[in-house]
């Protein structure tokens, strides 16, 4: 008898903790699948708590110092809680370029993006609808654009833009940043119309419009969405460039946020307080924009490099 | 309106059983056929052509050269000084490659750029799963975790550097609390070691946010019936990951992989402004090439062009090899 009672608790073999979610009607208490014991739910949490402070910490720890009003808080950051005030941002405010080099930065990047989703739009269409001969090799080259290395063009674009007396201009710095801007939208665009239904396209042809009206016409206005996102992104990697801004902007009313950041080190001789709140006012705006617009860019980032 | 039709996509299988009638009708049908595509992507071959080809070529041409700031063309106030550098033939790549001290110069910084780019994709990859993967079970709060592990990507790597910078400074946060716990305080920022160990840290943390979340949309695109057939069929846990879970996420890890890879070996940011150009054993070849070219005096603009050619080289084989390798994988899997 006793031997029976054992074989028919199949579930006594898993060393299943004390407290399941109490569902019973199951001989044997056979967890079911997203169901877990409180011990692994405990143990998730855990993790992913641990994981989080870790992401945020050191982005807490910069604003935290940035209250704190002299130069080296940082190193004695005790001192702060007893002192802590606004001080540092008023005098950024008041005192530095911060206003000039935010208007520069927005400028180039809002340049860069108008004109990279402006070019790519078609191209993301043509090559996410049609095949012709030479796309493969097309799609290549887009894709090889988008790996260069930051010094491989470094070099030449400094003498060429030297020579067209470019450097230290905010035009020269949007042809530069379009270097990449374009054949990425290009790629983020493909991925985005590629999610268009293709009975749309038929649908115009036999209405009678030419590619191109299908385009402008009808998937344009459906591509809304993928344009801000590839828009948004785009002066997102804009902003924060460091690379090329740090070559060819000279003047100091030039500055992108990103240069003049690393000029508080320098020229200030080191003054971390007023970097590291500079830093969180820098921070703030991009990364609410970049919370509105972030479900949708990975689809985009990821899909077009599958499709390929 | 039927020009139009067949100017498109839609007209894709009509060309092919047209009579053959040599090479150069077949060009003016295909231009027939393919002129709508060949406008559409003309401002983007164009715009590539002028700011991509056109450089890529002057700077294959300055790799040949001697070029360096002293014989290049400027102007100082009003005089214009023209350009003198010469010829040289490939020089400069013979010289980076096997000229004396070219151990110093370009292997040891190889060497530490492809320990760099694995270490740093295979944590980014690993973290990022492991997140992804408890990011998928069915959790309270689980919105509030995914918004504070992407924080890292959503401010700028250059705002994030300068706070690490600071947690890293000799008597900064993380020494004070190794302090704290009496484990030793090493140089983070001057000790070749540890400023490696602090640069692959700084990366992995600001890595591992778009892991997170690209892996996760490739987890949720899993279909669920696969996992109650595993389950019916008697699989456990780990089975289920190792059959299910990983060939599911195939498309999206070798993606994300090829990229981790590409802006890894391309990352230039955090090495630059975590240690500026005063650490050459940290550097890896791309901020190597740019110090070559911009952070000493005087600039030598070939060298340094020279050293971007062979990284793109570098990168484009990989990736030909890479996606080589995975289309067979995919034949075998398929």
């Amino acid at each position: 008898m006793s031997t029976t009672t054992e074989i028919t608790a199949p579930g006594a073999a898993e060393p299943a903790p004390a407290a399941g979610s109490g569902r019973s009607g199951r001989p044997g208490r056979v967890r079911r699948r997203g169901e877990r014991s409180r011990t692994a739910t405990a143990l998730t949490h855990g993790a992913l708590i641990t994981a989080s402070l870790v992401a945020v910490f050191p982005i807490a720890w910069l604003i935290f110092l940035s209250l704190g009003p002299d130069k080296d808080d940082y190193l004695h950051p005790g001192r702060i809680l007893g002192k802590w005030g606004f001080d540092n941002y008023s005098f950024v405010l008041q005192h530095t370029s911060f206003f000039t080099w935010f208007g520069n930065t927005c400028l180039v990047a809002f340049a860069t993006s108008v004109i990279g989703v402006g070019i790519a739009a078609t191209t993301g269409y043509a090559v996410s609808r049609m095949r012709f001969p030479g796309y493969r090799k097309f799609m290549w080259v887009l894709l090889v654009t988008q790996m260069f290395p930051i010094a491989v063009l470094i070099v030449p674009m400094y003498t060429i833009l030297g020579d067209l007396g470019l450097i230290d201009t905010y035009g020269g710095l949007v042809l530069v940043y379009c270097t990449t801007a374009v054949p990425y939208c290009a790629w983020l665009l493909k991925g985005y119309f590629d999610t268009i239904p293709f009975e749309i396209d038929e649908a115009g042809r036999v209405d009678g419009l030419s590619p191109l009206g299908t385009f402008w016409r009808l998937i344009l206005p459906l591509a809304r969405p993928g344009l801000a996102v590839a828009a948004f992104y785009t002066c997102l990697t804009a902003w924060g460039e460091v690379a090329f801004a740090n070559t060819f902007m000279l003047d100091d009313q030039k500055y992108t946020l990103a240069v003049g950041l690393s000029s508080f080190i320098s020229e200030h001789d080191s003054q971390w307080n007023y970097m590291a709140a500079t830093a969180v006012l820098i921070a703030i705006p991009v990364s609410l924009v970049f919370y509105v617009v972030q479900k949708h860019l990975v689809t985009g980032l990821t899909a077009g490099a599958a499709k390929s | 309106m039927t020009v139009a039709v067949e100017g498109g996509a839609a007209a894709k299988s009509r060309g092919a059983q047209g009579p053959r009638n040599g090479p150069f009708e077949r060009l003016r049908r295909s231009y027939q056929k393919h002129w709508y595509a060949y406008v559409m992507i003309a401002p983007v071959v164009v715009v590539l052509g002028v700011l991509v080809g056109y450089p890529l070529i002057q700077g294959l041409y300055l790799t040949l050269t001697d070029a360096n700031s002293l014989n290049s063309s400027r102007t100082i106030g009003v005089n214009h000084i023209d350009a003198t550098y010469h010829f040289i033939g490939f020089g400069n790549y013979a010289d980076i490659l096997w000229g004396p001290t070219s151990w110093d110069r370009f292997w040891s910084h190889f060497i530490w750029t492809i320990f760099w780019t694995f270490a740093c994709v295979v944590l980014h990859y690993t973290l990022g799963l492991a997140l992804a993967l408890l990011l998928n079970e069915k959790l309270r709060g689980r919105t509030f975790y995914r918004m504070m592990l992407i924080l890292p990507w959503a401010v700028p790597t250059f705002v994030t550097v300068f706070s690490w910078r600071i947690m890293l400074s000799d008597s900064g946060v993380i020494n004070s609390v190794l302090g704290g716990l009496h484990l030793p305080q090493p140089q983070w920022l001057e000790d070749t070691t540890f400023q490696r160990t602090a640069a692959i840290m700084v990366n992995t943390w600001c890595g591992v946010p778009f892991m997170i979340v690209s892996l996760l949309g490739g987890l949720q695109s899993i279909p669920g019936e696969l996992y109650e057939a595993a389950e019916m069929d008697g699989a456990n846990a780990w089975q289920r990951f190792r059959n299910v879970t990983l060939p599911g996420l195939r498309s999206v890890s070798s993606t994300v992989v090829l990229l981790g890879v590409i802006w890894t070996f391309n990352q230039f940011a955090i090495i630059y402004l975590l240690f500026g150009s005063n650490a050459p054993d940290v550097q890896i070849l791309v901020t190597w090439a740019y110090y070559l070219g911009f952070g000493q005096q005087p600039r030598d603009f070939a060298q340094s062009a020279a050293y971007g050619v062979l990284l793109l080289a570098i990168l484009i084989v990989f990736t030909s090899f890479y996606r080589r390798w995975l289309a067979r994988n995919e034949q075998l899997a398929g």
